[in-house]
């Protein structure tokens, strides 16, 4: 079937952003539009004595200028963490309240302190300059060992020693007699680097309010519309949520940064219902990476314990992770799962894991693609191989005696974790074979004709996919034509071509004619937006449900049709075909009937449409494995990614073309927090130092080498159309892999340990040190 | 203020502007031509990419007004009417993009490319020349294969389908 599951559909979706007709946020301009710029905090802690906004209020085009007084004054709300522990039986959390415009103490740089709307966005950002905030400067701290030290400055006064809370998973006792017994133990202190998502649209927001009916609506940089509607209405302005429409248009990525709201977003509302103007907000690039959530930022204390012959026989780890000044958005996420998949694919049957939420003068941790897999599986791949190191035993050994079997489907991890299914050796044999690994001697004698060093690693990853539930309609017209309501939202995922593959295949209908809706709560009755590689799980299968209601009541009004009773009626690829004769009905002929103007049972109700929800509580979990060969020049420390290979068992797969591209953009950002990205506060004054693409150092074309990729796909079993998420897999399996490829290359060297990201500077200094030590 | 006369696509326009005004803002808010991205505030990410008398212009970087006297191409005038051009169509059909908004520059770079290397590219090449367009949904991976593919159709795939109009 050429439209069908399976098949590489070139999508729906790319006509117009090729020609240049997408429509982003920033694209919408709305009849008397006004412009807004922000005045950020330039301190990581200060009191807030006095703003004088008189000469910015003066200023050309200036409408208003509104500050925190101003918020607290109007009664607004500040927006809340999505959920803390505590929400789901957790430990209890000091929970914040996050204001969208600060009135008293900023407590990270880039914090929003005052708003101007003004005509043009140029005179508003001139007049946001003419603002003077006298600021009375306190002791920040940033990063994550500064923060807990005895006598840290507190991020909040009555959260002293800045940990908020503490989350643990497995057995102290069993996990020290594990320890006591081992025939050997290694021990880690690993950093996996604060890194930021760079969506390459910057956020934006335009708020029009409507004063005749008070209706506000939101046009939103969302990965969530339906998210932001709640939060901002519920929360922020106080209003029925009837009174606000969010729409998402297209929106330029999101890799989790979208997925909750900002100060602006409401900001926008209110100030549109302040000045009577519909406002918009533009951020630039340098307000993105001081304002929107960060990733990652955390520091563990990693220790295994193994027999003689490499079997794990327990783990251990202590970790702080970065939360920043706010809980904010789904910051909680990343500490759940970053403990959770420490197991990653081995049988490991003891663990002892915890980490803290830290506080630290810094912007809040967020969803960042992956959201504390990377994290865990970066623990456990790192420890494997300094467990192999210290055995003496290759990487791929070590980890051969410590899969999950396939016949312990379905496995139970000590975290809590239940793997459906998974043949990760049949996998990993697989990637050594592509990555033809037992030909590595001769590719390290070539390299070191050259000059360079070459190192190579294994790296297995498993991820949690799908969370929370969604629902999914299919809506039949008057002519048999059918459109998809998402309550996903596709921000680059190809959903427009995905999903209609989906239902063109069960419902038997043309693709070319299936619409698609998304995005816009007015719209869409309820949804949860896309993060969490949920959509093809939760989508996907709650399409299917809703495919299958349709064909149900198809059959009964092809039975009314034909005149035969339902059960006489079979459907298949596409015809309701009456058993005791030779008639039949199509589904878009069924379609077309259920919309008679006269003659339409009652009890069927006018139209053919179903909706359907899936429940996301049982997650679905990719995994694969990376194998990667790194030349590394040991007179610059600069780091080539000679060979790269991966294999995933993603599932069933739906269109083949858009996971191949998801896997590449996820190896991208792997590699981007492996060997350039690193969010970077000075740890004494607290300012951020990479504040623009000239200091923030995203992948380029010409960082990434060759890849060779493969599937191992098994099908899911706790889900109706076995699929398995495949959006963040790449950027788990990434880091460690690269890391690990870099150690091999460097350790007879002597250089023992090396953090992320692996810079130029940082592999010539770990170098140059081991030398030293040598000599 | 600036007086600024250029033509786009093939329309002459005559405008008056800030001096400050760069030729992205322009574009965008002046003339309606929203398909020219802005990415970054310091000239690296190369959303903004068009072309200023056939040669490849961040357009954030370029005021308004030294554009004046030029003919500028952006992403809406590279296909003629329905008739994508070759890397347009490249991009589709090899999975080039996803969010899209990194693609109307990659695109525009990636005409002037295969115009400057006169079609004879490798994927190294590619990879080089792209150090001034930033993706972060792709990996590049699909981008540089477009571009190659797009490469085999050179003289075509090397500038506009229709002709760059006349100066002004």
């Amino acid at each position: 079937m050429k439209f069908g599951v399976g098949q590489p559909v070139r999508r729906v979706e790319d006509k117009r952003f090729i020609t240049g007709r997408g429509r982003y946020v920033a694209d919408h301009a709305v009849p008397g539009q006004a412009h807004a710029a922000i005045v950020s905090s330039p301190h990581a802690h200060a009191r807030i004595l006095g703003l004088d906004v008189s000469a910015a209020a003066a200023a050309p085009g200036v409408l208003a200028v509104l500050t925190g007084a101003d918020v607290l004054a109007d009664g607004l709300g500040g927006i809340p963490p999505l959920f803390m522990p505590q929400n789901a039986q957790g430990p209890f959390g000091y929970r914040t309240l996050r204001p969208i415009l600060i009135p008293d103490i900023v407590r990270a740089v880039g914090e929003r302190v005052a708003m101007v709307i003004a005509e043009t966005p140029a005179q508003a950002r001139d007049a946001a300059d003419l603002i003077e905030v006298d600021y009375e400067p306190l002791d920040a701290v940033v990063t994550l060992e500064a923060a807990v030290a005895e006598g840290a400055p507190a991020v909040w006064p009555d959260c002293p020693g800045n940990v908020s809370f503490s989350l643990t998973h497995g057995d102290p006792a069993a996990t020290d007699a594990a320890f006591a017994k081992a025939a050997v133990t290694v021990a880690l202190r690993l950093e996996n680097n604060r890194i930021i998502a760079n969506a390459m649209e910057p956020r934006a927001a335009l708020g029009l309010y409507d004063a005749a009916d008070e209706t506000y609506t939101l046009y939103a940089t969302s990965q969530n519309p339906h998210g932001f509607k709640e939060m901002i209405a519920r929360d922020v302005l106080g209003i029925p949520a009837t009174r606000l429409r969010v729409i998402a248009p297209d929106v330029g990525g999101g890799f989790g940064a979208k997925a909750d709201c900002y100060p602006e977003d409401a900001l926008v509302l209110w100030a549109a219902r302040r000045v009577g103007r519909p406002v918009k907000w533009v951020g630039t690039r340098s307000e993105g990476l001081m304002g929107d959530n960060h990733g990652r930022d955390q520091l563990v204390h990693a220790e295994l314990a193994a027999d003689a012959e490499g079997r794990v026989l327990a783990v251990r780890a202590r970790a702080l992770h970065a939360i920043g000044a706010y809980h904010f958005s789904a910051g909680v996420a990343p500490l759940l799962y970053s403990l959770r998949y420490i197991p990653g694919v081995y049988a490991i049957d003891t663990v002892d894991l915890e980490t803290r939420a830290v506080f630290t003068h810094t912007s809040p941790l967020g969803v960042y693609r992956g959201a504390g897999r990377p994290e865990a599986i970066y623990v456990i791949e790192r420890l494997m191989d300094e467990l192999a190191t210290r055995l003496g035993i290759s990487p791929v050994d070590v980890r051969r005696r410590n899969f999950v079997p396939p016949a312990r489907m379905p496995y139970k991890t000590q975290t809590g974790a239940v793997y459906d299914t998974g043949e990760f050796e049949a996998l990993f044999d697989k990637a050594l074979a592509l990555a033809d690994w037992d030909g590595f001697d001769a590719r390290r004698s070539e390299s070191e004709a050259r000059g360079r060093l070459r190192g190579r690693s294994v790296a297995y990853y498993i991820e949690h996919a799908g969370i929370y539930n969604d629902r999914m309609e299919i809506r039949f017209d008057p002519t048999g034509s059918a459109t998809i309501l998402a309550g996903t939202h596709s921000h680059g995922q190809g959903h427009a071509t995905a999903f209609a593959q989906l239902v063109s295949e069960q419902l038997g209908i043309p693709f070319e004619a299936i619409g698609y809706i998304q995005g816009d709560t007015d719209k869409v009755m309820i949804g949860r937006g896309t993060y969490a590689a949920r959509s093809s799980l939760i989508g996907g299968s709650a399409l299917k449900l809703a495919g299958d209601k349709i064909i149900e009541k198809g059959r009964r009004i092809a039975a009314w049709k034909l005149g035969v009773e339902p059960d006489e009626i079979t459907f298949d690829a596409g015809m309701f075909v009456a058993r005791s004769t030779n008639r039949s009905m199509h589904m878009t002929e069924v379609a077309i009937a259920s919309f008679q103007a006269r003659g339409v049972p009652e009890e069927f109700a006018l139209g053919l449409s179903a909706a359907a929800t899936y429940s996301g509580d049982v997650p679905n979990y990719p995994n694969g494995c990376h194998v990667c060969e790194v030349e590394i020049d040991p007179e610059t420390g600069a780091v080539e990614l000679a060979a790269y290979a991966v294999v995933d068992d993603v599932g069933v797969v739906i269109n083949p073309m858009i996971v191949e591209g998801q896997v590449h953009g996820g190896l991208a950002q792997g590699i981007g927090q492996a060997l350039l990205e690193h969010i970077v506060y000075d740890p004494d004054s607290g300012q951020l130092v990479t504040g623009t693409f000239n200091d923030y150092c995203m992948p380029r074309a010409d960082n990434l080498g060759p890849l060779a990729m493969a599937h191992h796909n098994v099908p899911c079993l706790t889900n109706p159309i076995g699929v398995k998420g495949c959006g963040e897999s790449g950027a788990i399996g990434a880091p460690p892999a690269i890391m690990n490829a870099i150690l091999d290359a460097l350790r007879p060297l002597g250089v023992a340990h090396l953090d992320m990201p692996a810079t130029p500077s940082r592999v010539w200094a770990a170098i140059a040190a081991a030398r030293r030590a040598a000599a | 203020m600036a007086h600024v006369e250029l033509t786009v696509n093939g329309r002459a326009h005559r405008l008056a502007c800030e001096d400050r005004t760069l030729l992205v803002t322009l574009l965008r808010d002046a003339l309606g031509l929203t398909g020219t991205h802005i990415g970054c505030d310091t000239s690296q990410c190369g959303a903004c990419v068009v072309h200023v008398d056939g040669r490849a212009v961040k357009s954030c970087t370029m005021l308004a007004a030294q554009a004046s006297g030029s003919a500028v191409t952006t992403i809406e005038g590279l296909a003629d009417g329905e008739r994508l051009h070759p890397l347009q169509a490249a991009f589709r059909e090899h999975h080039g993009l996803q969010c899209g908004y990194c693609t109307p520059g990659m695109i525009m770079s990636g005409v002037d490319i295969i115009r400057r290397h006169e079609g004879v590219l490798d994927e190294h090449i590619v990879r080089e020349e792209l150090e001034g367009n930033i993706c972060r949904c792709t990996g590049y991976y699909n981008i540089v294969k477009a571009i190659l593919a797009a490469a085999e159709d050179y003289p075509e795939s090397a500038a506009p389908l229709k002709a760059e109009p006349a100066r002004v």
